[in-house]
């Protein structure tokens, strides 16, 4: 009985934030381009390979002079310097950019919420030096170290344990550049999460069901992991949603410096980044994966903004 | 107040530091050198190269000269530009990057405030939902992709800028305006945040209460308590404009410092790259620093023991 109590009133809680989220226009318009996007990126690289034949890495037979074609009904998306088709690549490098975009935030989302939720439930003086320990970070330029990290351990130096998770998941050195980009992204992105996670549970330990727990005898890691965290989701999912976009911002950034995603993968900033050498004579190796990028993330966007109205009444932006 | 910025001024050197050491650690760590490139040298030659700069002594000792140099302000010479300081490289080559960085966080802090204060207090028209959106689009294209297209329109089709840097004037417009528009949107989104808060809030009831005119309002008690959330951007978007100078740099061919601090980074020019790591973060800390110093003039509750 009193289980059916609380589920009811959890889904009602998510049932109200999501009849908000329906109401407002541009987030829905954001999550139905996320949808469309993401099955696009899934099954479209298969659809073009069955009704074209054209896959990511499809070069055609020499013979042909210009290879470099413009958008047309065979290309919608025009083809680039070596004849592949673009629209193909943008649907491909998608799955990369998208991947990078979720996976780094899942890593960021793991550290900051352990650490955030760890020290705010543990208070005082604990929780002080951790924090502290954020600030003092917070302050470092990380992109330069990200840019360091990429560049020195890129390539041919990748640490070993990150080969062979690549080479188990059956990809070369290609995957342990994207693996590391992981890492290297989410690392440097869990900070703000921390603060939210923490700031959402010093308001929240000092509540009856807390008590109630401690009293019963539950141990200090399932409060906070299986009482807290829980407690805490609504920030937290409005968060993740905000660092996807910004994390794929920086993932096309670095690909852009050419230490990011490397050949023969692909993400839209690599394409992007490989457009920007044509600009003047090829515009439409550039305009495709950047537009796509960019559609993408202001959906993103929206939808993270949606998701904060809806969520979190308190900080809505009037 | 006095004794919170000395107590934060000396943090900054410790803190500086750690991240000259954490970078220092991370080159070290990664297998090869500055020297295993291409072109081997002969045994002898490298081991004369690795007496000159102290690469031959146990790797303490090189971490200590190294963190001992750097607290003297002497970050060395340069590996790859042989007989240049790092210093002089700085000097020479950080002006462009404070050139383009000061005039787009201008153009950028214009734009923004004035299109977010507007949003603010035409709150739900169709001035807001324009400015709004166009702030999101800002949010979303990538600098690197809005450069290059601005390159396209306004120097390959219309021939009003050039495309790269010739040193005039004129060549810095499409420079500034591709890294400023997303600080301008940035800036847009939480000057509206900020006067929508701010605009409820009782004191300018109170404001409103005394007769003051509607601009003084928003002038002089509004705008002041609106601009908060606006300055503590400040410090993050002095770092990110960092990155975003990386990429103009590269896109518009100005040998600023990212562009120079890009081909140490893939030269595994150690000075330099320490000596640009540990500049950038104590001028981000120095920002930071004095952002925080700002709020308490600006929001008189603000007090720092």
């Amino acid at each position: 009985m009193a289980e059916n109590v609380e589920t009811v009133k959890g889904t009602s809680l998510w049932k109200d934030a999501w009849r908000r989220l329906l109401k407002n226009k541009l987030a829905v318009f954001g999550l139905i381009v996320m949808i469309i996007m993401v099955i696009a990126v899934i099954v479209g690289p298969a659809i073009i390979r069955w009704t074209t034949g054209y896959t990511f890495d499809y070069i055609p037979p020499e013979g042909e002079l210009i290879k470099s074609f413009p958008p047309s009904l065979q290309h919608p998306m025009g083809t680039d310097d070596s004849g592949r088709d673009i629209l193909a690549r943008v649907l491909q490098g998608g799955r990369i950019s998208l991947m990078v975009g979720v996976i780094s935030t899942i890593v960021s989302l793991i550290v900051g919420v352990s650490y955030g939720a760890t020290a705010g439930y543990l208070g005082g003086k604990i929780d002080n030096f951790m924090m502290r320990v954020v600030d003092i970070i917070y302050a470092i330029p990380y992109i330069l170290i990200v840019i360091v990290l990429l560049s020195v351990f890129g390539g041919p130096n990748t640490p070993e344990w990150i080969q062979s998770i690549a080479n188990s998941l059956g990809g070369g050195q290609g995957l342990s550049q994207i693996i590391l980009l992981f890492f290297a992204l989410g690392l440097v992105s869990w900070l703000t999460m921390a603060r939210v996670v923490r700031g959402q549970i010093l308001s929240l330990k000092n509540q009856e069901f807390v008590l109630a727990a401690r009293a019963t005898g539950v141990s200090t890691t399932s409060i906070i992991f299986r009482h807290l965290v829980p407690n805490a989701l609504g920030p937290v999912i409005v968060y993740a949603t905000l660092t996807i976009p910004s994390v794929m911002l920086s993932e096309a950034f670095l690909s852009f410096l050419g230490i990011g995603v490397q050949a023969p993968f692909a993400s839209w900033g690599s394409l992007a980044a490989d457009g920007i050498k044509n600009i003047s004579v090829f515009p439409w190796q550039l305009i495709f994966p950047g537009v796509t990028m960019a559609l993408t993330l202001f959906s993103l966007n929206f939808l993270g903004d949606g998701l904060r109205d809806a969520l979190d009444p308190q900080t809505r932006k009037f | 107040m006095l004794s919170y910025i000395i107590r934060r001024l000396l943090i900054i050197i410790p803190m500086a530091l750690l991240v000259v050491t954490l970078t220092w650690v991370l080159i070290r760590m990664a297998p090869g050198s500055f020297y295993s490139g291409e072109k081997k040298l002969p045994a002898a030659i490298e081991a004369n190269i690795k007496k000159k700069y102290g690469l031959d002594k146990p790797v303490y000792q090189q971490y200590g000269i190294m963190l001992g140099n750097i607290v003297r302000g002497d970050f060395g010479d340069s590996l790859k530009y042989e007989g240049q300081s790092v210093n002089e490289i700085i000097r020479r080559h950080f002006p462009y990057s404070a050139t383009i960085g000061i005039l787009a966080y201008l153009l950028a802090l214009a734009i923004g405030l004035a299109a977010g204060i507007i949003a603010a207090l035409k709150q739900n028209s169709a001035a807001d939902y324009g400015s709004m959106s166009l702030a999101m689009l800002g949010l979303s294209v990538p600098n690197f992709v809005l450069g290059p297209i601005l390159v396209l329109i306004f120097s390959l089709w219309l021939y009003w800028f050039p495309p790269a840097r010739t040193g005039g004037v004129l060549s810095y417009v499409l420079p500034v305006i591709t890294l400023a528009a997303i600080y301008a949107a940035y800036i847009a989104r939480l000057t509206r945040a900020g006067m929508l808060e701010v605009l409820r809030s009782d004191y300018i009831r109170t404001a409103r209460a005394k007769g003051l005119s509607e601009l003084t309002v928003l002038l002089k008690h509004a705008v002041r308590g609106g601009l908060i959330p606006v300055v503590s951007f400040t410090g993050p978007a002095l770092a990110a404009l960092l990155a975003g100078t990386v990429v103009v740099e590269r896109v518009f061919a100005i040998p600023g410092l990212g562009n120079i601090f890009i081909q140490a980074v893939l030269n595994r020019d150690e000075p330099l790259i320490l000596g640009i790591v540990a500049f950038l973060s104590i001028l981000i800390m120095i920002f930071n620093l004095l952002v925080d110093i700002s709020y308490a003039f600006l929001d008189p509750r603000i007090r720092y023991e």
